[in-house]
């Protein structure tokens, strides 16, 4: 399956520099006809790189593309497409207020003398889908379905508009859940029954082992290896990624079971019957000094509108919160902050970098903006903070000038991360600050949350997977529909707390 | 050749957006050195400078102006189309309050009927000056609560004051075109120091709002709300007293502009003063290269710039000898060449062209 005859793409001796980072070096990449090679490392290993490469969005410095054996030069993304390669990113490309079949047929729709001719546009549009078995009224708006099937429109459109040949899927799966992850995966295997190649990025190794033929592991933009993943051994694959072995995570477990004994008994924020009407139901809550709380649930059960309510974005419509046993009357941002209650938002290019603005400038907005219009920190003072917090977090950054932009999502993540601790918060509450990073990162966040639990400040820890809420959390909180359910101390089992989550009755 | 490959190297071509309008500006005196003889020429008459260049900078100052005050605007992803009617307004005021008898006389035009006296006026001219700033500020801060707490798109909250500026200015003066006698007020905008009198306004006002932004933390807030004012939300600025000062300001500079060209032609024109302007105003902050519609990142010194690019060309299109009905044709050439410019494609091309003169020098 992987001779050379079926390769479809081979990348060689690929070198690319950006100021101050080598992010590709040398490296080899080869993709046969219909399999789905998995592409994973860190963050800033270079993966998106490769791909840029490979769809033509930047230029190789040197090395080599054939595409069907043949040496070609990707011009430009649209070259890229009428050479058989298509993309289709983690944010969904499409016009949301268009129906799905004019998404997937703009550009080339049926005519009927000089009218574009909706039936057969219709029915053009849902034999492509039902090619993928996907069976969905055509003519609502795209922005009605879910994210999977945004998602699959989008494959469905490469596919009709180049023929692809070689699919680039980047980080498809972050922001969809179990059950269309499986529907997406269907449709990859699909696919590469019929002979197309597939690219897959992904942070879920679960998915890695689930889906992909082959893996490609990078690491600091070398090629670590090529392998089959069916007898890669998962910690064989981690150790290859971080380049060290993860016995790490046992030392999170350890670090937490030890820091339970620093918990304060005075409450640092008690929240009593706090709701907002037609958000979230009105819920208790106390968190001491030197706690960390996870909030588990699943995707709209709550939890971000809770953490939303707990930093002032929204005004609560019953209830009262007490911190440090004075009532909260400033219900705002800037009240929160001067408070010492910071928030890691979860969509992080949203509502948490500034993406023009330097990696200094977002390091400390927050605290700039607690000290008020006037009271301007020097450009000196600037630098200094921006230094500290990017050697304290490892931010990877050419330097503290770089636009925020031009960093990775782990490294976007630190940013914010610095941001909240330059205001020295006494209550820190992320939400999803693992999500889209690279395993290492990961392990970094929670040992940091640890280690700030251990100063004393209270944190509440927001996150999908339940093995990260359960490795790093003293208390935790479960949501769902809105409420909260239920609540765990100590070690909980995990089969517990699943239940919780799902509802009662299963 | 290699001379042009060391200032791109040196100014960092891609990244300074002053390279447009200051190339623009040295093109332009070039054509002028070439074609208009005695362009360059100054002269000293009476202690005062005078000259093309000097004409350049005193015609632009309330371009100049309110350049200053829309580059804040246009910074927080906003646009303020008002500042021509502000002017008009404000000039009203003033004239009012230096010369309120033709209200009661009510001439219907006829102002020859009163007699001026050089150093009548009714209330002492600080406090006509400041007055008129004080509406100006109102009214933008008028824009600034309809774009911030009304949430209306500013090119539609900022039409209002546009449409109802110019009628709320004949309003104050009864509709009657008041002319200005006292020589006081008239020294702002027809005075001179050596050089004109409003260059020192401009400059004061320019080091003023240079301090203001960037020596506080409002300029950082501007550019970070007018990136994403969510993002900024989060981090703890708030959002809408950001925009309240951006239109408040952009309010104040209009109202100095307003004084400037009512001291200069001494007549309460509602009609007149500042038609157009908001859209030279706009085109000079675009030409400094802060981004209309998205905001962001601006730069104080590139719409100053941008403003003398206008000034420049127009007053250099009359030294050739083109007709002033067709200077508005010519502002079009300019706003083509601007978008093309700060277009995608060819930022991209330069891009390319100074990575490929670096590697050519880096081979040899």
């Amino acid at each position: 399956m992987t001779g050379p005859a079926t390769d479809i793409v081979v990348m060689e001796n690929i070198d690319k520099s950006f100021p101050g980072v080598h992010a590709l070096k040398q490296v080899n990449f080869s993709l046969a006809r219909g399999e789905i090679h998995a592409l994973v490392g860190e963050n800033g290993a270079g993966k998106s790189t490769l791909i840029r490469v490979l769809t033509g969005v930047e230029r190789p410095e040197s090395g080599t593309i054939r595409l069907d054996g043949i040496e070609v030069t990707i011009r430009s993304p649209l070259h890229a497409q009428s050479l058989g390669i298509s993309t289709v990113y983690q944010e969904v490309n499409l016009c949301p207020n268009l129906t799905v079949a004019e998404n997937l047929l703009i550009g080339r729709q049926p005519m009927k003398r000089r009218h574009v001719d909706w039936k057969t546009m219709n029915r053009q549009a849902r034999e492509i889908l039902q090619g993928l078995d996907i069976a969905i009224d055509v003519t609502q708006p795209l922005g009605s379905y879910s994210i999977a099937i945004q998602q699959m429109a989008a494959i469905a459109r490469a596919l009709v508009i180049s023929s692809a040949k070689v699919l680039v899927l980047d980080e498809p799966t972050s922001s969809l859940t179990g059950h269309e992850t499986d529907q997406l995966f269907r449709v990859m295997r699909k696919l590469r029954g019929e002979g197309i190649a597939i690219v897959f990025i992904t942070h879920f190794l679960d998915q890695v082992y689930e889906v992909s033929d082959r893996v490609t592991v990078l690491r600091n933009g070398s090629v670590v290896g090529v392998y089959e993943t069916a007898s890669l051994p998962r910690l064989t694959l981690i150790t290859l990624m971080l380049g060290r072995s993860l016995t790490e995570l046992d030392d999170i477990n350890r670090h937490r079971i030890e820091s339970s004994q620093h918990i304060g008994t005075e409450s640092l924020l008690e929240a009593e019957g706090v709701g907002v009407f037609g958000s979230i139901a009105p819920f208790d809550l106390v968190l001491h000094a030197g706690e960390v709380v996870g909030f588990a649930g699943l995707l709209g059960s709550g939890r971000t509108e809770m953490a939303q309510l707990l930093f002032g974005i929204d005004q609560p419509t019953t209830g009262s919160m007490t911190m440090d046993g004075a009532p909260i009357r400033k219900f705002s941002p800037i009240g929160s902050i001067e408070r010492g209650v910071a928030l890691c938002p979860e969509d992080r290019k949203a509502e948490g970098i500034v993406a023009d603005l330097t990696v200094r400038e977002n390091i400390i907005m927050a605290m700039q903006a607690s000290r008020g219009w006037f009271r301007h920190l020097s450009t000196s003072d600037q630098y200094a903070i921006a230094e500290r917090y990017i050697k304290l977090l490892n931010i990877a950054t050419p330097s503290a000038d770089q636009p925020v932009k031009n960093l990775s999502g782990g490294n976007q993540q630190k940013v914010i991360l610095a941001r909240w601790l330059a205001t020295n918060p006494r209550l820190l509450i992320l939400d999803e600050p693992t999500r889209g990073i690279d395993v290492g990162t990961k392990a970094d966040i929670q040992k940091l949350v640890l280690s700030l639990a251990e100063e004393g400040k209270s944190c509440i820890f927001i996150s999908s997977e339940l093995e990260e809420v359960l490795r790093t959390s003293h208390r935790i909180v479960v949501m769902r529909d809105r409420a909260k359910v239920s609540e765990f101390a100590g070690d909980v089992d995990e089969q517990e707390l699943m239940q919780a989550i799902a509802g009662g009755e299963s | 050749m290699s001379t042009l490959r060391s200032v791109i190297r040196v100014g960092g071509v891609r990244d300074s957006r002053l390279m447009v309008p200051i190339v623009a500006l040295a093109a332009i005196l070039l054509i002028d050195l070439i074609v208009v003889p005695g362009f360059f020429n100054l002269e000293m008459k009476d202690g005062h400078l005078y000259g093309s260049l000097v004409d350049i900078l005193r015609n632009s100052a309330p371009t100049v102006v309110l350049a200053i005050g829309m580059t804040l605007v246009i910074a927080t992803g906003g646009v303020d189309l008002s500042v021509g009617a502000i002017m008009a307004i404000a000039a009203s005021v003033a004239c009012i309050l230096i010369d309120p008898r033709i209200i009661g006389l009510n001439l219907q035009g006829n102002i020859t009927a009163v007699v001026g006296d050089p150093t009548y006026s009714f209330a002492p001219i600080p406090v006509v000056i400041v007055a008129s700033l004080v509406v100006a500020v109102a009214c933008g801060l008028w824009n600034g609560v309809l774009v911030s707490f009304g949430r209306i798109q500013p090119m539609v909250a900022t039409l209002i004051l546009m449409i109802a500026g110019r009628g709320i200015a004949q309003l104050i003066t009864n509709s009657i075109k008041i002319i200005i006698f006292n020589d006081a007020f008239a020294y702002i905008g027809n005075g001179f120091i050596i050089l004109p009198f409003s260059l020192f306004i401009v400059v004061a006002l320019f080091a003023g709002a240079w301090l203001l932004t960037r020596r506080t933390a409002i300029g950082l807030f501007v550019e970070s709300v007018g990136i994403s004012f969510r993002a900024s939300l989060y981090a703890g600025i708030n959002e809408k007293r950001i925009k309240l000062f951006a239109y408040s300001f952009c309010g104040f500079c209009a109202g100095v502009a307003g004084l400037i060209a009512v001291s200069s032609i001494r007549t309460s024109d509602a009609n007149q003063i500042g038609l157009y302007t908001e859209l030279d105003a706009i085109l000079a902050v675009v030409i400094g290269g802060t981004l209309l519609g998205t905001g962001g990142r601006f730069s104080l010194l590139g719409s100053v710039l941008g403003g003398l690019v206008i000034q420049a060309t127009q007053t250099s299109m009359y030294a050739i000898g083109v007709a002033a009905s067709a200077i508005t044709a010519v502002k079009a050439v300019m706003v083509i060449i601007v978008i093309i410019l700060y277009s995608r494609q060819v930022q991209d091309l330069g891009g390319r062209l100074v990575a490929r003169l670096g590697r050519k020098q880096a081979a040899t």
